[in-house]
């Protein structure tokens, strides 16, 4: 069966990413506002210089581009503490668990039958993620390190 | 040694949040306020010209004198559609998003300000027409409907997953049209749907000419009973109180 592999984008804090579409028109956009101002919190509430990278999980379910999020990303950045960070979006597999025989397969966003049972009530395991993963800061050179 | 220009030392911070928490929040938060009233939230949602307006129109005229309806309409411009509502005397607040393709939590957060809850039975917020980016945003609603109109592919819940696998009810709009459309097919159209691992209902309207809805208005009132209970049981009572 083909399933979406997991897979890495990366945009680097030097990645020329230009918009395939008129960014405005997609949600991507606000998702992208959103962790921005995660992020922002995050390193103000550490006392942070800048932001280095921002690591983030994106499902196939959960209803964003990655590479339009990418290039919200390209343009969103600019003038704030994160304007020089790199973007990893770690992409996720879709998993789905059987209510009916407890099977866990993975699958196509479309196509979330038990593919042992056939069964058509599912839960999705793993594949509906959007979540902030870990940002990595670079902190002044007067405090003391933190693990 | 390179990177002088940035003194200091990195660390590491793992966060494991939703990127839309701060929206979620919000949901929350109206979510409590419409149970705290009492009203029932429908998010309506389909691609553009699907008929949610105009299904809206033929529920109000079927349900007004029974129950207190209000609406929310979100458009990328203009106040037609909140018009048409209030010309058959509900109370209806325009949205205009202007470039966003999606209602989110904050703009139905300020449209309630507007809006007097007190009394109202049924809420209905109409999304944006847009078949991929409303499906991301919590509003606060109770239950998501999700048009798909006979003029459309009856392959739309295979390339729509997201939206479709997070609705409670399907409603093939504009069914008065089967009979001169044959390419939609209505089984292909829920077996698309029951691909999508979930047991969801899937009802026929027709809301032009000759109305008829009674599905939908049967799934509505249903929908009523079964949610009222649950607003009005000592535990909501208490959050009530303690807002």
């Amino acid at each position: 069966m083909r399933t979406h592999r997991p897979h890495r984008l990366y945009v680097g804090a030097h990645t020329r990413t230009r918009p395939r579409l008129t960014i405005h028109s997609v949600h991507e956009l606000s998702v992208c506002q959103a962790l921005l101002a995660q992020v922002a919190e995050i390193a103000a509430g550490r006392g942070a210089i800048v932001v280095e990278r921002i690591t983030i999980e994106l499902g196939p379910l959960c209803g964003v581009e990655p590479a339009l999020l990418a290039s919200a990303f390209a343009i969103v950045r600019a003038g704030g503490c994160a304007a020089e960070a790199a973007l990893v979006i770690e992409s996720t597999t879709v998993t789905i668990g059987c209510m009916a025989c407890g099977a866990q397969s993975q699958t196509e966003p479309n196509r979330l039958i038990c593919a042992v049972c056939g069964g058509f009530r599912t839960r999705v395991v793993a594949g509906d993620e959007m979540r902030l993963r870990r940002v990595e800061l670079r902190m002044p050179e007067s405090r003391s390190p933190v693990a | 040694m390179r990177g002088d220009n940035i003194a200091g030392h990195s660390v590491v911070i793992d966060v494991l949040q939703d990127l839309l928490a701060a929206n979620n929040q919000v949901a929350v938060h109206n979510r409590e306020h419409f149970d705290e009233h009492g009203v029932l939230v429908i998010n309506l949602m389909s691609s553009p010209g699907a008929g949610k307006t105009a299904l809206l129109e033929a529920t109000i005229v079927a349900l007004r004198d029974r129950y207190r309806i209000a609406v929310i309409e979100g458009d990328l411009e203009t106040d037609n559609d909140a018009a048409r509502i209030r010309a058959h005397g509900v109370p209806a607040i325009q949205i205009t998003t202007g470039t966003a393709c999606h209602l989110d939590a904050h703009l139905v957060h300020r449209a309630l300000h507007d809006l007097s809850l007190t009394g109202l039975d049924l809420l209905f917020i109409e999304n944006v027409g847009n078949l991929v980016c409303p499906a991301s945003f919590d509003l606060g609603q109770h239950r998501n409907v999700t048009l798909l109109s006979v003029t459309e592919g009856d392959d739309k819940p295979a390339k729509y997953p997201v939206i479709f696998r997070a609705s409670d009810l399907v409603v093939l709009s504009k069914a008065d049209l089967l009979d001169v459309l044959e390419d939609f097919d209505p089984a292909r159209a829920a077996a698309a749907l029951r691909a999508l691992g979930r047991d969801t209902p899937m009802i026929h309207t027709a809301a032009r000419r000759m109305p008829a809805i009674g599905p939908w208005l049967d799934w509505l009132e249903q929908e009523m009973a079964a949610w009222r209970p649950v607003a009005r049981s000592p535990r909501s009572m208490m959050a009530s109180v303690g807002a």
